[in-house]
């Protein structure tokens, strides 16, 4: 993807989500959750997150260096997180368990060890 | 079929895995032996040359030249030895990683035969795109033919995304399209092309275009390294085989809750490190495997 597409689709992300908590608003009921996630060599910080299960979250990703990349396969979620720019991904976790998450952008040494998991709770 | 005799075996065991092909089987029948000769390669993988880690290889610079010596005591050469990638352990550092080339440049440089055929692995080539790996070893992918099989290397580690990428796909498509749908092909590359473990980055992001490509062809062998452990998976009629490494092994897919290098065992030195023989069965386009581990001095 080019840049250009991929900054029109995390606007588009944006406002879809932007629409969606002024819906909740109007409803009354709690915006989506969103955790904010730092990448850099050679860890993400927080490595662990934990999740309801049905619950929506967006997690935000920054990275503090050079481009990473965030995968959870078993979400079959997966957003390349570029310097300067915020990587949204939108989960609704649905089983419960602990998944892991790597960072698939090869980054240095140290990269191997980039990972990280998300729990899911009731 | 032709079998690695005993001796050569038992030289082998002790280090660790090499591929044999061999065209004999209906060769007789057949007559027509020119053609199909019997023959087969080595595989070795992952050496990561310029890997420091005491608790996971203490003999990290010894156990190369092991493996190179102990392919050198076969008394039936290979037709051609092949790394099939992370010939180098990956460094921040550009001229290290040239000095790390270099060094492994010139100790498989011993190997009798030189008839060896390289490619690259993430760690010699995700952080600069191959630029270093090619200046020693040429092209990251390319074709050659042996004996009546096809053999293709197609590189998945230059792009740090884990792609082959459209351009590559297409060489690959036009390679493809210049051999009978019943060739014998086998083909060399670094990462799996299938979702083996995701989880652990264990695929390659279009690797299923490349399997796609593979699919019409009905004689397809896939040989592959980076996972540091023997694997057999099939993608409908193709197979797939990763190699052992030469430096650590990594535990099975999913098996522990991180991925890392399974720690040296003094009680059983090498454990889990290797090469192997291929043997090309042409007439029944078949490969047998023999692993062979790695022996202490
Ligand atoms: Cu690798
Ligand atoms: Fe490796």
């Amino acid at each position: 993807m080019n840049p250009k597409r991929r900054r029109l689709l995390a606007a588009g992300a944006v406002s879809a989500i932007a629409g969606a908590s002024f819906a909740a608003c109007v409803l009354a009921q709690t915006p989506e959750q969103v955790i904010h996630i730092t990448a850099r060599k050679f860890a993400f910080l927080p490595g662990e997150i934990t999740l309801k299960q049905g619950v929506p979250v967006v997690l935000e990703f920054v990275t503090a260096d050079v481009v990473m990349g965030f995968s959870a396969p078993d979400f079959k979620a997966r957003a390349d997180i570029i310097p300067g720019q915020v990587a949204r991904v939108r989960l609704v976790p649905q089983q419960i368990g602990s998944f892991d998450f790597v960072c698939d952008i090869f980054c240095g040494d140290g990269h191997e060890g980039m990972s990280g998991k998300i729990h899911v709770v009731a | 079929m032709h079998e690695i005799d005993r001796r050569d075996f038992l030289k082998l065991a002790g280090l660790g895995g090499a591929v044999f092909a061999s065209g004999l089987a209906g060769c007789s029948a057949m007559g027509s032996k020119a053609a199909q000769e019997d023959f087969y390669f080595v595989q070795l993988s992952d050496t990561h040359w310029g890997f420091n880690g005491p608790v996971v290889n203490p003999d990290a610079k010894g156990t190369l030249p092991k493996a190179v010596a102990a392919v050198n005591s076969l008394d039936r050469q290979p037709d051609f030895i092949v790394f099939t990638g992370d010939l180098t352990h990956t460094t921040d550092d550009p001229q290290e990683r040239r000095r790390r080339l270099a060094e492994f440049k010139q100790i498989v440089g011993a190997l009798k035969n030189p008839n060896v055929r390289f490619m690259p692995g993430e760690h010699d080539a995700s952080l600069d795109r191959g630029q270093a790996w090619s200046e020693f070893f040429g092209e990251t992918h390319y074709s050659f033919d042996h004996k009546g099989v096809h053999f293709v290397t197609v590189d998945n580690v230059s792009d740090p995304a884990a792609r082959i990428g459209e351009a590559q796909l297409a060489w690959l498509k036009a390679d493809l399209d210049r051999q009978d749908k019943d060739a014998r092909i086998v083909v060399f590359t670094h990462r799996p092309l299938f979702d083996l473990y995701p989880q652990w980055d264990w695929a390659t992001r279009d690797g299923a275009s490349a399997v796609e490509l593979l699919m019409p062809y009905r004689n397809v062998t896939v040989f592959y390294g980076h996972i540091h452990q023997e694997h057999h998976h099939m993608t409908g009629h193709i197979a797939h085989h990763s190699a052992k490494s030469l430096i650590f092994p990594l535990p099975a897919p999913g098996s522990v809750p991180k991925r890392e290098p399974i720690r040296w065992n003094p009680a059983e030195p090498y454990r889990g490190l290797g090469f192997r023989e291929v043997d090309a069965e042409l007439q029944q386009a078949q490969y047998s495997i023999t692993e062979f581990p790695i022996k202490g001095a």
